[in-house]
């Protein structure tokens, strides 16, 4: 579980609501410049794991470091400074609907001022061909775009300032298994074009084999499996197995909601 | 015994429930009023609300300030003849307006108009992760969305007060030299020379609280609205209720500042 060199570390992150644990005390190392993908079903703690890391939802106990530094004792600046660094897709693109496509994509080098207005209109033109969409797509809003146009405008907004730490919501869901399999493409090339650290969420098997280099599995807020993407469809651990295979019966039982 | 004990542990949870909805309104209210002042600034978020907040209210606005002045010089004309003081009706007319009618009427429909249409919009942002996608991409949401909006509130309402109450004084004369047939001079006398700077200024300060308080509820019920469609729904009729209560609320407490002797 633990790599040389971890891009980022966690350590004993807990995060409850109410009287739900959520996350029950997670340890997990992302190395630089490899792609971790974490399985789970819906409720497992995915989301709220990605969103404890980005700083969106503070845990309750535990140790969130990001090149070394300790993200939740970092001061306020600091704390920016990484987060620029951090480029995220979400899982239904999350596209502002009151700016254009190249509005959206060039936002986070307009908001940082890394450049003007016009020059970032070039940019997100270029970040737009990069997954594949046409210049004049950028001047469309959100609204006018298909599902998976709209996650390749996610995609192109998550890359467009080059950032070194990317994470992935759900990247393929409500998509056909074509464009899936084009949108965890797009995510392979640039992550690996980029040289970026990339955690994945997702709980399609075919795209966590894809994207990932390793994985780990989540269930009732613990992680219960860690080893390669390549071996999740023959793990050995009985509740991988379950999951992956998407069998009824195994260890993993569905309960009631009460 | 245990239904007594029971009755003062729900008045003790709805008291600390109510002194936390309090404190977070508080405490939400401060962020988004520094921001204000606190570069970065977004001056096309800022031009957006300005014109979603004050030009797009105008025609609603305008319309209901003359209806307002037309209804008030035929009513009070009806009223004050009776004691023979018909006169007065232009001094009337003039007063309720630019102290009361002005502000409270343009601020109520700015609120069925604007604090609706706030609330859904950051509403939908907050349950389509939009809000969090504005924090990973280096910008804070209280100052992108909130702030500007406070500002152009703050602003706008006061502008708007000042047409509808040039256009509430002027149904009151149409109808007054129109349909009860008043001496046109002698009526615009009475009105300039009952109107004082107390009175249009007094309604404009409470424009502008009243154009804080609606984008206040707005921002802050669709920033912590939750569960989708249902959950912007029920934020967006929150800040029209939240924010029609405290127009009222804050106007008694307004002229019971400027007008209480």
């Amino acid at each position: 579980m633990t790599n040389a060199n971890p891009t980022i570390r966690l350590r004993g992150l807990s995060k409850s609501f109410g009287d739900k644990k959520v996350l029950d005390g997670i340890d997990l190392d992302v190395a630089t410049g490899t792609s971790m993908v974490v399985i789970g079903g819906s409720g497992s703690g995915k989301s709220v794991l990605i969103k404890c890391i980005l700083g969106l939802i503070e845990p309750d106990e535990g140790v969130i470091e990001i090149d070394g530094i300790d993200v939740l004792k970092a001061p306020r600046e600091q704390r920016m400074e990484l987060r620029s660094r951090i480029g995220m897709l979400f899982q239904n693109g999350a596209l502002f609907d009151s700016l254009t496509v190249w509005e959206n994509v060039a936002f986070g080098l307009l908001a940082q001022k890394k450049c003007t207005r016009s020059e970032a209109r070039e940019r997100a033109a270029g970040v737009l061909a990069q997954v594949g969409l046409a210049a004049s797509v950028g001047d469309l809003s959100p609204a006018e775009l298909s599902g998976g146009m709209q996650k390749r405008v996610g995609l192109a907004r998550a890359i467009a300032a080059q950032p070194e730490i990317l994470f992935f919501d759900e990247p393929t869901t409500g998509l056909d298994p074509i464009m899936g399999a084009v949108i965890d493409g797009l995510i392979v090339d640039c992550v690996k074009r980029m040289g970026s650290t990339a955690i994945a969420i997702t709980h399609d098997m075919a795209s966590a084999v894809r994207i990932g280099d390793r994985a780990a599995m989540l269930f009732k807020g613990r992680i219960v499996w860690e080893g390669l993407a390549s071996a999740l469809l023959d793990s050995g651990n009985e509740m991988v197995d379950q999951f992956t295979h998407g069998r009824r019966e195994g260890p993993i039982q569905m309960e009631l909601r009460k | 015994m245990t239904a007594a004990l029971d009755f003062v542990a729900w008045l003790g949870r709805f008291v600390l429930a109510a002194c936390t909805a309090c404190g977070r309104l508080a405490l939400f209210c401060v962020s988004g009023l520094s921001h204000i002042v606190r570069p970065p600034f977004y001056g096309r978020m800022f031009l957006r609300a300005i014109i979603d907040i004050g030009y797009t209210s105008l025609p609603v606005v305008a319309l209901t300030a003359t209806f307002t002045g037309m209804v008030l010089a035929l009513q009070s004309s009806t009223g004050l003849s009776r004691f023979s003081a018909d006169s007065a009706v232009a001094s009337l007319v003039v007063l309720s307006v630019t102290r009361e009618l002005g502000p409270v009427i343009a601020s109520l429909m700015v609120a069925g108009r604007v604090g609706a249409s706030i609330a859904a919009e950051i509403g939908t942002m907050r349950v389509t992760d939009q809000i969090d996608a504005l924090s990973t991409l280096s910008t804070n949401p209280m100052k992108y969305l909130v702030a500007p909006r406070l500002l152009a509130g703050l602003i706008a309402l006061p502008l708007l007060v000042l047409i509808a109450d040039i256009l509430g004084v002027m149904g009151g004369f149409i109808i007054a030299t129109v349909k009860l047939n008043f001496n046109t001079q002698t009526y615009l006398r009475n009105t300039l020379d009952f109107i004082q700077t107390d009175d249009v200024v007094s309604g404009l300060v409470k424009a502008a609280v009243f154009g804080v308080l609606i984008t206040l509820m707005g921002c802050y019920q669709g920033y912590n609205s939750k569960g989708g469609a249902q959950g912007v729904g029920q934020a967006t009729t929150s800040a029209v209720v939240a924010a029609s209560v405290l127009i009222l609320a804050f106007d008694y407490v307004l002229t019971e500042m400027f007008f209480a002797r």
